[in-house]
């Protein structure tokens, strides 16, 4: 299908400023999850982490590492062993609309159209509908969903589902979106359109964003930092500030400074393997 | 692989797709195939016309008792039947069933006693039921809505169960509360397991209703075959079975129809 890696331009005109988003605070949390035979599993082993306001964070690490554990705690979906998770100067507890989320698995509600996916959450909210259309149809827009409004999730490619679950995520303006590993069932051409769609479309919002991914090109080229991330138990090894200028373009995976970093993380992370093999 | 395959090596391979007009000759070919055993049986004079009736003999039936008004008079006792016993226990059993799924602490309450229930044969039921309600309708309905609310129970409690849970987690993460979740999500989601629980206990609810009308009744196409037995009349019972089927048929057929314009998005 060529309407997945046609990118529509959108005029940033159309764009609203978000004002500052407030940033999110992960302080010494730690999860511990029990297996039917009884055994204690750490599962993220006393992380923090401090993401500032209109910052593209990402959580990268080993596939076990407790990324998206994380991930679903700080969506309020799960609750931590201990410590706290706060946004702004609110603590997180159970989820709630401020924290908009792009799963791995496709999410859309296949009985609703594109349109009435992203209409969701405004609808719960009870937002009037003359504001809800105008809204949606900004959303739909910006992710070059337009002409497949109608359309049923059944009849879209798996690019195209994640398109509009960003835009459903974004139509009910969040505080921070979170995004687990959203790419990873794509093929690698639409992975690399989605990619660009998602720099063009957060390089006009600046809205906070946690994003999970094991691949590391992927980390570099959309994060302002990084956090890398030890294998079970899950821990933070180090923060990777990413100085790559944006707007941010696809060939700079070329880049010397691009290249760098890329260097510096495949080390952490060949550490993390070896640690891992002496187990 | 071969680039063109023949239609015998296609026929052979597993789940290959074979063309439309094949598949339409072999389903004629079976009626043809049955009908015509049928009818060299009975009119070859292989079978006493007294155990197996020839056609033209249980079409002779249908237009005696069509134009004498019974046939048209069982045919809607039996359908008032079932349809009431059907709708009184779907009603009951959908909404119960998705909480049942959906909610451990209803599962842990029901299931047990549900799944002992569900092994009991309705059969055994009906001199109890006779006892108690009688043999009007009420004692028929009861047969059909004990023999397929159990089950629609259990079945569409898996329904729901099934529904992938990241939907309801995606749901809340929009600003969905509980309830909305439970509404607005989960409800719809299992919508197309529902109709074809429906549609496959709708057909377990024809089979209990012959059993209800054999035992206790004095309308319905269970009775008017009862009825026939003792006169000898097999072309009745025949024309019976054939009606029931029929019913059968175009009651699954308004399911498909319903899942169709329901749930369009699902198929």
């Amino acid at each position: 299908m060529t309407a997945v890696t046609a990118l529509r331009e959108v005029s940033a005109a159309t764009i609203p400023a978000t004002p500052t988003a407030p940033r999110l605070r992960i302080e010494d949390v730690r999860l511990e999850y029990t297996t039917r035979q009884g055994k204690t599993v750490v599962a993220i082993d006393n992380i923090s982490i401090d993401v500032p306001d209109n910052q593209f964070a990402v959580i990268v690490g080993p596939s076990g590492c407790g990324k998206s554990s994380l991930l679903y705690l700080v969506a309020g979906l799960n609750e931590p062993t201990s410590g706290r998770i706060l946004l702004g100067n609110e603590e997180v507890d159970g989820p709630g609309p401020d924290r908009g989320m792009v799963f791995q698995s496709y999410t859309l509600f296949p009985w609703l159209t594109v349109r009435e996916n992203v209409e969701f959450g405004l609808k719960r909210r009870k937002v009037p509908a003359a504001e809800r259309d105008d809204i949606v149809n900004r959303y739909l827009n910006e992710t070059g969903l337009a002409a497949f409004h109608d359309a049923y999730p059944k009849q879209l490619s798996g690019g195209m589902m994640q398109r509009v679950a960003i835009a459903r995520a974004l139509a009910n303006d969040p505080k921070i979106l979170l995004m687990d590993e959203p790419f990873g069932a794509l093929d690698s051409q639409t992975r690399h359109s989605m990619q660009k769609l998602l720099l063009r479309v957060w390089e006009q919002h600046k809205k906070t964003v946690l994003f999970v991914t094991h691949d590391i090109d992927e980390a570099i080229l959309l994060g302002d930092r990084i956090y890398v991330m030890t294998a079970r138990p899950g821990r933070l090894k180090e923060e990777v500030v990413v100085d790559i200028p944006r707007p941010r373009t696809l060939d700079m995976v070329m880049d010397p400074e691009f290249i760098a970093v890329k260097r510096h993380i495949l080390e952490l992370l060949k550490n993390e393997i070896k640690d891992d093999d002496e187990h | 692989m071969a680039r063109k395959r023949s239609l015998v090596d296609l026929c052979l391979t597993p789940k290959a797709e074979i063309p439309t007009g094949l598949r339409f000759a072999v389903s004629t070919l079976m009626w043809v195939l049955v009908l015509g055993a049928w009818s060299i049986a009975t009119y070859g004079g292989f079978m006493q016309d007294i155990f197996l009736p020839s056609p033209s003999a249980v079409i002779g039936a249908f237009f005696r008792l069509f134009e004498d008004g019974t046939l048209g008079q069982h045919i809607w006792a039996s359908v008032k039947v079932v349809v009431i016993g059907f709708v009184i226990s779907s009603v009951i059993a959908v909404p119960l069933g998705l909480l049942m799924g959906t909610f451990r602490v209803v599962q842990a309450g029901l299931e047990p006693l549900v799944n002992f229930i569900r092994y009991l044969p309705v059969t055994s039921f009906v001199p109890l039921f006779i006892l108690w309600i009688g043999i009007g309708i009420e004692q028929r309905i009861m047969v059909i809505f004990f023999g397929t609310f159990f089950q629609q129970l259990v079945m569409i409690a898996d329904v729901s169960r099934g529904v992938q849970k990241d939907l309801i987690n995606a749901s809340y993460t929009l600003g969905a509360t509980r309830r909305d979740a439970l509404l607005h999500v989960l409800t719809p989601a299992a919508m197309p397991g529902v109709l074809d629980t429906l549609r496959v206990t709708m057909g377990w609810a024809w089979t209990y209703l012959v059993v209800a009308e054999l035992v206790a009744a004095s309308s319905g196409l269970g009775y008017i075959s009862m009825k026939a037995m003792r006169g000898f009349q097999v072309d009745v019972i025949f024309l019976a079975i054939a009606v029931i089927g029929i019913l059968g048929l175009l009651t699954d057929l308004v399911f498909r129809l319903l899942r169709m314009r329901l749930v369009a998005w699902a198929n």
